[in-house]
Order: structure tokens, then sequence, then C-alpha cells
């Protein structure tokens, strides 16, 4: 690999460039995921059966078809039926709503973790359903809930790629012009496959330290 | 804005394309069960050099996306002289990315064979062949296959992005589809359709091997 030669066609700025649209997407998308994962997960332990049915019917729907695929349906069949957003948009959405089934799959387990015990001592002590939630249970189960979001959060950069087929001009996009572009095809996507790995990789170490966080509360 | 008539002409196209899509999954899932229990195996070897590379190779994997590495091998390894046809290098990237997810099932699995196990088994002179064949594989092997089956499921949800380096699956079937019709609504509501109902009906089979496979479901029997 040429490194001056890959210096002078200016391939390095632009991959940066991209990988920043990607740092910036993983955030924005990994907080709509991380509400919506809540939101989920509890109305799916609600008692009302038909809310049951509604949020388990989203979870299968959406676990059980590819995440680019529901990227399609909202770039290319939403416009058809008059609503056009754009593409950045259909990209954080689409990727939102699809971690959020695995996200709200974390939640309930976390929460139906938790023994039925501290539910039992939080009425003993007279505390509302609010209250122990917010006191008892939640403290509890987001602890034991940290290592499976950093996984999900390392899925989540890496499926940031798929925009790029959505037109989305993130690091794996940047990819493909500089290829078309400067011809340089094994040292464009070996940077680009370095930059994704120097992105995701420290995560690993996150979830790694949750995960010993975790393990010393239980 | 729905029409039936022209689902039914798509319908062959799709189902050709699905053909592609489970030679990929299942060609793909034999080739990570051989690269996960490699791994798996190397992890545990006493040469450290070994190690590491299993480590490396795995933590690579895991944080770089499958689709760059689909272009990868797709595009570059052609310069060098290396040339596959589009769906093999989809079933070699699928097979080589999932590996290292499988290899943390094996390992999950070999441990959680008792150390009462191993110490017997020596005691009894055992040599490695019959020591894996006989005693550890045999208690291993049952509780992995809900988690394999999970990932048998994954890998198939995975197969999709190989329409992007040109094979005809069953998305690429009807990225070709639309392409040609301008018509987005029937193609990609049948791939979802198509897609989803293989997952539950797959994930309902899961769920049966993880009531007769999990160490719960034994003790209880």
């Amino acid at each position: 690999m040429d490194l001056n030669q890959l210096l002078a066609l200016d391939v390095l700025p632009q991959l940066l460039k991209g990988a920043a649209v990607t740092l910036k997407l993983t955030l924005i998308t990994a907080v709509l995921a991380f509400v919506l994962s809540f939101v989920i997960g509890f109305l799916r332990l609600a008692p009302n059966a038909w809310v049951q049915r509604l949020t388990t019917a989203y979870v299968e729907v959406l676990r059980g078809t590819s995440a680019i695929v529901q990227l399609y349906y909202l770039f290319f069949i939403l416009p058809a039926f008059g609503i056009s957003l754009p593409p950045t948009t259909t990209a954080v959405l689409g990727l939102g709503l699809n971690l959020s089934a695995y996200g709200s799959e974390i939640v309930r387990a976390g929460i139906l973790a938790i023994s039925q015990g501290q539910h039992e001592g939080a009425a003993a002590l007279g505390l509302t359903r609010v209250q122990t939630y917010r006191l008892v249970i939640l403290p509890q189960a987001l602890v034991a809930m940290l290592p499976s979001f950093g996984n999900l959060l390392i899925e989540l950069v890496k499926a940031t790629s798929l925009v790029s087929l959505i037109t989305i001009t993130e690091l794996t996009f940047s990819g493909r012009q500089m290829v078309v572009t400067t011809g340089k095809t094994m040292e464009i996507w070996t940077l680009v496959l370095i930059l994704y790995f120097v992105m995701a990789y420290p995560l690993t170490w996150i979830v790694r330290g949750a995960e010993r966080y975790a393990a010393r509360y239980r | 804005m729905f029409s039936f008539e022209f689902l039914i002409r798509i319908l062959p196209d799709l189902m050709r394309g699905l053909v592609v899509t489970v030679q990929a999954t299942f060609g793909g899932f034999a080739l990570a069960l051989v690269v996960g229990l490699l791994l798996a195996l190397g992890r545990r070897s006493g040469v450290k050099p070994v190690r590491l590379f299993c480590d490396g190779y795995i933590a690579f994997m895991r944080c770089t996306p499958l689709l760059v590495q689909l272009y990868f091998v797709f595009y570059v390894l052609p310069s060098y002289g290396i040339r596959f046809s589009a769906l093999f290098t989809g079933i070699l990237c699928l097979g080589l990315h999932i590996g290292a997810y499988i290899a943390e099932v094996y390992r999950a699995g070999i441990d959680a064979v008792p150390d009462g196990q191993w110490e017997a088994a020596k005691s009894l002179g055992l040599k490695p062949a019959p020591l894996w064949l006989r005693v550890i594989l045999p208690q291993a092997l049952p509780p992995m296959i809900p988690p394999l089956g999970n990932f048998l499921i994954g890998l198939f949800k995975e197969t999709p992005l190989l329409a992007a380096i040109t094979v005809v699956d069953v998305f690429g079937a009807a990225n070709n589809v639309a392409g040609l019709s301008y018509r987005y609504n029937e193609p990609y509501t049948a791939v979802a359709v198509i897609l989803l109902s293989v997952s539950l009906v797959a994930a309902y089979f899961v769920r049966k091997l993880e009531r007769r496979y999990s160490p719960d479901a034994k003790r209880s029997r």
C-alpha cells in the first residue's frame, strides 16, 4: 500500500468524513433505540392482553425480517403512500425501530430477572408502583442490562453500514465512492475495515467492564 | 396500490431467489460450524500465538460489518488472481463472520461440562480422542443445539446482504423486479413476508429444541 499516493488522492479525509457520519448516525439511533426499547419492553409486560399482543407482534415482525429489507421498505414504499422522509431520517428510523425490537427483549428479560421477593418487599414497605420501579427494580435491572446494551451498540455501529445502500454518505458509501474515483480497491476497503474496527473495538472494553460491574452486583 | 396479480407474476422469480437464499444459509452455516469449532479449539490451545490469532480473528470479525467484508472479498481478491462466484463469496463471508460468533457457543458448551467429568476421564486414562468423543462432546453438544439454531436463523436474516455483491437471492430477485418495473410495494412486501414466515417457523422449532435440550428440562424429567 503506497501511503503517499493515498494521501495525495485525498482518500483518508474523505473516509474520515464518512466515519464521522457513521458515528453521528450511531449516536442518534442509539438514543432512539434505547428509549423505544424501554417503551416496548414495558408495554410487553403490561397486564392488558391487547397491548401485549401488539407489542409482541412488533418485536416478532421487526426481528423476523432483515434490517436491510426494513430500510428498503421505508425508503422505497413510504414515498408511494405520500410519506417522503429525508434519507437520514429514514436511516435513523429504520435502524432505530429494528434495534428497539432486540433492545426491548433486553429490557423485558432484565426486569423479569428481578426476583418476585423484591416486588413483595417494596409492596410491604408501602411503595407505590412507580416508586417500586424507580427505587427498587430499575436500579438492579439496569445494571444487569448494561452488557447486553453494550453488545447491541456494537451491532449498531456495524448495522449503520447498511444505510449506504439507501444513499447515505457514511463510511461504507464513502468507501464505494473513493473506489470509483481512485480505483484503489485494496487500500480503500482495508482502510474502511480498520476504521470500523477502531470505532467498534473500544466498545468491547466497555461491555467487558459492564459485565464485571454487573457481576459484582449479583 | 397493491396488485395481487403482479405479485403472482413475480412470485416464481422470488421463489428462485429463495432457493439461492436457502443454499447460502446452509452453506454459510456449515462453514460457520467448522470455523467456530476451530476457533474454540484454538482458543484453548497451549500455543500462545494460536490463542492470540483466534482472539484477534474473533474481535476483528465481530467489530467490522459483514457488508464491508463482502465488498473486500468480492472486489479486492480478484485483483490478486483469486476469483470466486458471487454466491461462493457470500457463503465464504457468512461462514467466516458467523463462525466468530459460534466459537463462543462452543466455548460455553465445553466450559459447562463439570470439572469432575474431565478428572474422571483422565483418571480412567482416556486418551484425547475418546476423552472428547465419548465423554466431553456427548455432554457439551446437546445444550449447544438451541443457541446454534438461533444463529442459523440469524444467518438466514443476514443473507439479503449478499444482494449487494450481485447474488440473486430472494432480496436480489426483488431488487431486480423493482428495478425493471418501478414497483416496490409488491416485491419488498413479499420478501418481508417470506423472511418473516421462515424465521417464525424456524423460531418455533428452536423453542421446541430448547425445551428438549435445556439442562432444566432434563432435570425435571
